[in-house]
């Protein structure tokens, strides 16, 4: 008869988070910055397969980490949002309850599986005047273990965390411009340990959620909008 | 479940089906148990044809529960994306959920996969729709819609009609449904050109729904004493537009001089 071998409940934790980390550090990172027009996003990718993406009318995702991990939350979140905005309204459909199921599903595959998941994801609600108690726009941050991080105007995610969240507090002021947003971003990206010197608009991929628009507020930034604005 | 054992298409109509039964009307059900429904709303006349620019698609805002006013002001034409758009007569209550569901289908797929679905990719979704409402449609609940869009790929409006089986027809000029659409039909035969500019085209869409309301006593017309007006949308290149009230009431008034017996003037 084999008996399992008893393996101590804290090493296997701090081995799991050892590895997720070091899989979400060899991946590129996203910036996400609030400016006086919403929400933008800036990411180091120079791929097809975006990293960015549209989830529900106000809110947008962002993943880093392994391709096929995070995209997988992404659609799940997709899947979440136009369920819930079926079942119920529009309105009803609200990045906080997003984030926290997010949390338990990796929180639960942390616990329960061999390998944890090697995402770090941000899902980002931009605020809308025009319904009285929604104006403000939100921020999670959600880690491969689970926690999740409410942040204000701004959050990095992927390699370098640490380093790439100094340079923004040092150069984060709030009401930026998009254009000034849009350098900061690119700015903050090239400090990332394997990021590159000069990110040309080509490498990059942007995107935001504009609060002056009614409705679907995701919007992708073309590689000409981006040239024009960090030249 | 663990989440990725979950549905991983990119039909938002099949997510519901596999993992939101619950969520679905069932229709079967309903007509077992109750025998048969209690009287429900119809809208009626909806109009759909080409122009130079693309599609214009119509409808008037009467909706009837037999020889009464369901309501006067219903919107039986709705936006289904960026670049198609959807109208509907018959059963009002399944015909909306259906324009609703049709909508949220493009823009969960176009999300999922992160590119919209092709103008026939769309219209053949409508039809999966109405092939499941064939059920509710046996007892009554019929639903006729006109789905139109402007094809971004072949740069050119495209109109379809459908059928209760879920039937596909694609119109090369016009075509209308409901209780009315005899008369808009023979209306356009008579003004339709297929060269017809974007002004023309609100023109005969007027015409078409005020020989409906005519002589149909189903179909709303043009509700002077409450500024009501039928519903126009456009769909072109830069994508649907909605046609102003102002608009439209000009393009009657005018359709109203052109009309007026000399022993009047």
């Amino acid at each position: 008869m084999s008996f399992p071998f008893y393996v101590n409940p804290e090493q296997m934790t701090q081995d799991k988070a050892e590895f997720a980390r070091k899989g979400i550090a060899r991946g590129k990172s996203i910036v996400t910055l609030e400016f006086e027009g919403g929400i933008l996003m800036v990411a180091e990718n120079p791929l097809r397969l975006q990293k960015l993406g549209e989830v529900y009318d106000r809110i947008a995702f962002a993943g880093v980490g392994k391709f096929s991990e995070f995209d997988r939350l992404r659609k799940m979140g997709v899947q979440w949002a136009d369920v819930e905005g079926y079942r119920f309204s529009r309105e009803d459909v609200r990045a906080k309850a997003l984030a926290n199921l997010y949390s338990q599903v990796l929180g639960d595959e942390f616990t329960r599986s061999l390998k944890p998941f090697e995402v770090e994801i941000v899902v980002a609600e931009v605020g809308d005047d025009g319904l009285a108690g929604h104006g403000r726009n939100a921020l999670y941050r959600v880690g491969f273990d689970g926690t999740i991080q409410d942040q204000e105007g701004y959050c990095a995610i992927g390699g370098s965390v640490d380093s790439l969240q100094a340079h923004l507090a040092a150069n984060y002021r709030s009401g930026l411009s998009l254009r000034d947003a849009v350098r900061l971003g690119r700015e903050t990206l090239q400090r990332a340990e394997n990021g590159q010197p000069d990110l040309a608009a080509e490498k990059l991929e942007v995107a935001l959620l504009d609060r002056a628009r009614s409705g679907r507020r995701f919007r992708r930034l073309t590689v000409d909008e981006v040239r024009q604005h960090i030249r | 479940m663990r989440f990725w054992d979950g549905y991983k298409g990119s039909s938002f109509l099949e997510l519901l089906a596999i993992e939101h039964a619950h969520l679905e009307p069932d229709v079967k059900r309903w007509f077992a148990e109750l025998g048969q429904l209690p009287p429900t709303a119809h809208g009626t006349t909806c109009i759909g044809l080409r122009f130079t620019d693309g599609a214009l698609v119509a409808g008037d805002r009467l909706a009837t529960i037999g020889y009464q006013v369901a309501s006067r002001e219903i919107e039986k034409v709705y936006a289904t994306d960026g670049y198609s758009v959807m109208a509907v007569a018959g059963a009002a209550g399944p015909a909306i959920e259906m324009a609703r569901l049709l909508a949220i289908q493009f823009e969960h797929h176009e999300k999922i996969e992160g590119e919209a679905l092709e103008l026939e990719g769309k219209a053949n979704t409508l039809s999966q729709l109405i092939r499941q409402n064939l059920p509710a449609a046996m007892q009554g609940l019929i639903v006729v819609p006109i789905f139109a869009g402007f094809d971004r790929r072949r740069k050119t409006g495209r109109v379809w009609k459908y059928e209760v089986t879920g039937g596909r027809y694609e119109e090369r000029e016009f075509d209308a449904v409901g209780s009315g659409s005899v008369f808009a039909r023979e209306s356009l035969k008579k003004s339709f050109r297929p060269d017809a500019s974007r002004e023309d085209a609100i023109r005969m869409a007027v015409e078409a729904l005020k020989d409906a309301a005519d002589e149909d006593r189903g179909t709303g017309g043009v509700d002077l004493e409450r500024k009501i007006y039928p519903t126009l949308k456009t769909c072109t290149v830069s994508g649907v537009e909605t046609i102003s009230e102002t608009e439209i009431a000009d393009a009657h008034r005018e359709l109203l001089e052109r009309r007026r017996r000399p022993a009047e003037a």
